[in-house]
């Protein structure tokens, strides 16, 4: 074992030598090197955050045309730095009427929620938090908590527009998490493990996106609707209920929303390489596990890109339309998907026409979606073509 | 570390120390001066009526029922996926029956046009 094939466990076992040294018991040096490990892994995490707001407030500026941030520093980029300082030195202000536990718990459980999935991110072979074998299920757990803590503060916060925020948040948490579970089922069914970094090493040979694009695309979209970003902000919809779940929240509890936010789309923006885009696997390179967090951070931030590049290019969609789009397309489709595929694992499995099988079954749903959609297009157009009889129209009403 | 939850139990103390840091900084440094005008609720410039905590529309409490069906199932259906190679084919088809029992519910639902936000 060298430093450039394990750092973490190299530098682990020096510490551990040290400890000893020192006449300290084994499970307190354990505890003690977990922590720390802990420790480096959050601030590592909120330090790249902090750089997020940056990269966010560039690319939304280039989307719309103007420069954004650039007086602090090169290009702008100590302006997250000001603006923590603004947000710490900001008076905090609670609502009269307001739930004030409730109100004070909602933004820390928000980047709590966040920080919690960072334990199971696998960022290179030798280098992750832990590798527990119900990730899947800890995922979507985790993912939840963080619409729970937007539910909470609209709910504490006594204010129409923040409680309808969390209504709406309700709605998307409750259609979309179906599809996305659906969706994460089927790296289960390829892989035949829920552990994420059992994926990971799956996919050394084929990325699961080959095998399966259409639950990688599922995914995609359910996750930006798990996260609350545009098109699917109804929960904090500006040009409606003005900020919506936080329109209360001043300072530091308003910028941990927003950073948790940030935070949760990148991190969701590395799950996605993680389990359909190979994770740290990049052609033999993720030997080396410092290249391989390079790798994997490379592959995070550019699905964290097309997340901002959905959320800058979109309107938003109107709530029933939401609605509809998840229980009448997504979760139907991702049923059948699962279906189609548990059949395919079982029956090609063992041949060597797997991959082929598979890709081309996608590609079949795919098509045959595309064709009932167009359909059902056609019959809607006919339907508006045909004048409607203004007896028959007042007899529907 | 040995035990993986263990590691988890560690990573949410940090995990809410890390977050509660801030927010007591912000209490030590930020001006506390509070006054009724400041704390009133935020409505676009007029006065809240009534309670902020009104009733809400019916139609979630549908959505969350059809939800509640789906979730539950997913529990169920993970533990067969991941066996999916181990298992006898006989075993894979009734999984699927059992998707397929709940898709019924969900056309029933459909049908019944409780998937429309009226």
């Amino acid at each position: 074992m060298t430093f450039w094939s394990d750092p973490v466990n190299f530098i682990a076992a020096w510490l551990r030598g040290i400890l000893a040294g020192w006449g300290m018991g084994a499970a307190l040096a354990n505890i003690l090197l977990a922590l720390s490990g802990i420790i480096v892994l959050v601030v590592f995490a909120l330090v790249l955050d902090i750089f997020l707001v940056w990269v966010e407030r560039k690319v939304v500026a280039r989307f719309q045309d103007r420069l954004g941030p650039n007086r602090i520093g090169p290009f702008g980029i100590f302006q997250p730095f000001a603006d923590i300082i603004k947000l710490i030195i900001k008076e905090d202000i609670t609502p009269e009427g307001a739930d004030k536990v409730v109100y004070n718990i909602a933004p820390v459980l928000a980047a709590t929620a966040v920080i919690l999935l960072w334990a199971i991110l696998p960022l290179a072979s030798t280098i992750y938090g832990v590798d527990l074998n119900v990730a899947l299920l800890y995922l979507v757990a985790t993912g939840a908590l963080g619409a729970l803590a937007i539910i909470m503060g609209g709910w504490a916060s006594n204010n129409k527009y923040a409680l309808l925020g969390a209504f709406r948040m309700v709605a998307i948490m409750v259609s979309y998490e179906v599809p996305m579970v659906v969706a994460l089922l089927i790296p289960a069914v390829i892989t035949g493990t829920m552990s994420v970094k059992g994926i990971t090493e799956f996919q050394s040979g084929v990325w699961i996106v080959i095998l399966s694009p259409l639950a990688a695309v599922i995914f995609i979209i359910s996750a930006i609707a798990e996260l609350g970003r545009a098109p699917f902000d109804l929960n904090e919809a500006e040009s409606e209920i003005v900020a919506g779940f936080n329109i209360e929240y001043t300072g530091m509890k308003f910028g941990w929303f927003y950073a948790s936010e940030l935070l949760h789309s990148f991190t969701f923006g590395g799950f996605i390489a993680v389990l359909f885009f190979g994770g740290y696997n990049f052609f033999g390179l993720e030997k080396y596990p410092l290249l391989g967090v390079v790798i994997f951070l490379a592959k995070a931030l550019f699905f964290y890109w097309v997340i901002m590049w959905v959320k800058y290019s979109m309107p938003r969609i109107r709530i029933d339309h939401m609605l509809a789009f998840s229980w009448k397309f997504l979760t139907p489709l991702s049923l059948a998907l699962l279906i189609i595929t548990a059949v395919v694992d079982k029956f090609l499995a063992p041949t060597n026409f797997y991959m082929l099988g598979m890709f081309l079954t996608n590609v079949v749903i795919a098509w045959l979606t595309i064709e009932i959609l167009r359909a059902y297009g056609k019959r809607q157009r006919k339907a508006e073509e045909t004048p409607v009889q203004p007896v028959a129209e007042a007899a529907h009403h | 570390m040995q035990n993986a939850w263990l590691y988890i139990g560690l990573f949410l103390i940090i995990g809410i120390i890390v977050p509660v840091a801030p927010l007591l900084i912000s209490w030590l440094v930020a001006p506390k001066k509070p006054n009724p005008i400041k704390q009133s609720t935020y409505e676009c410039g007029i006065e809240t009526v009534g309670d902020s905590w009104v009733q809400f529309k019916a139609q979630y409490y549908i959505f969350a029922l059809v939800f509640l069906v789906f979730d539950v199932e997913t529990v169920f259906l993970f533990p067969w996926a991941l066996a999916i190679n181990k298992l006898p084919l006989y075993t894979v088809l009734e999984g699927i029956l059992f998707i397929l029992i709940l898709v019924a519910g969900l056309v029933y639902a459909w049908r019944k046009g409780m998937l429309e936000w009226m």
